[in-house]
């Protein structure tokens, strides 16, 4: 494909479709901002998931195994 | 504190501050890709809530307004990907005049067509490239993409629009 064809392109969606006239913003959308944020405020802490699993594998071994305790205290 | 070390930090009135002088800005790319104000007015706050949301990846010696436009860009592109199925034909969008009537209704109302049916990527790069005239390397800058990958994009853009303006034509031309 060639320049050409683009160009081509160009001329007809320039015929069809118009750029936007008005970009212009006509209200300060602070407001809407705030709203937005008090509506969804954001996490204070995001845990990820396997952060989770890990803990959970942690909890069944110590609950299942409560002899490892001294061995993974040894560890630490 | 300098103002963006202090967004950074999390301060409102800062964040505040810089909404108040790029909210414009960011609104003008927004409804230039989206071509419909009130969508690009819920886009401009869904931006600056990402802004907000994600600020403490922002670099303070970085180029907001640039950071920014970027936020601004990916989120008018997951609104056209969300909406492309919803589209059926463009109402809203701005006809060009044709005084001299060398382009007849029906083949701007084909043109439209077949320019919103364009998947969202390749709307976004023929709508800011074609149509608004940006530069490639803006468009690559805004989109976080390369300059080469601007160009591959605006060339498979147009081959799609002019495979959909024929098998168009032809479904008009049979009915």
């Amino acid at each position: 494909m060639s320049n050409e064809e683009i160009k081509d392109m160009k001329e007809l969606l320039k015929q069809a479709v118009a750029p936007v006239p008005d970009t212009e913003l006509r209200r300060d959308l602070w407001p809407k901002m705030l709203s937005r944020l008090d509506a969804q405020p954001f996490p204070v802490h995001s845990v990820p998931w396997f952060d989770w699993v890990l803990a959970a594998i942690l909890s069944a071994v110590l609950i299942f195994f409560p002899g490892s305790i001294p061995a993974l205290l040894y560890q630490l | 504190m300098e103002l963006l070390e202090r967004f950074r930090a999390g301060d409102l009135e800062a964040f505040e501050v810089l909404f108040r002088q790029h909210q414009k800005e960011v609104y003008a790319w927004t409804v230039r890709i989206v071509r419909d104000t009130g969508i690009a007015e819920d886009l401009t706050v869904e931006t600056f809530w990402r802004i907000y949301k994600h600020r403490v990846q922002f670099k303070p010696d970085g180029n907001f307004r640039a950071w920014a436009r970027r936020i601004a860009t990916n989120a008018a592109l997951d609104h056209l990907r969300h909406t492309r199925q919803e589209i059926a034909l463009p109402e809203n969008l701005p006809c060009a005049p044709s005084p001299d009537g060398a382009v007849r209704s029906e083949t701007r109302d084909l043109i439209n067509r077949a320019f919103q049916e364009l998947p969202a990527k390749y709307l976004l790069v023929a709508n800011l490239a074609l149509v608004e005239e940006e530069s490639y390397a803006e468009i690559a800058q805004a989109a976080g993409i390369s300059l080469s990958l601007v160009k591959v994009r605006v060339f498979r853009a147009v081959r799609i629009l002019r495979k959909k303006l024929q098998s168009l034509q032809a479904e008009v031309a049979t009915k």
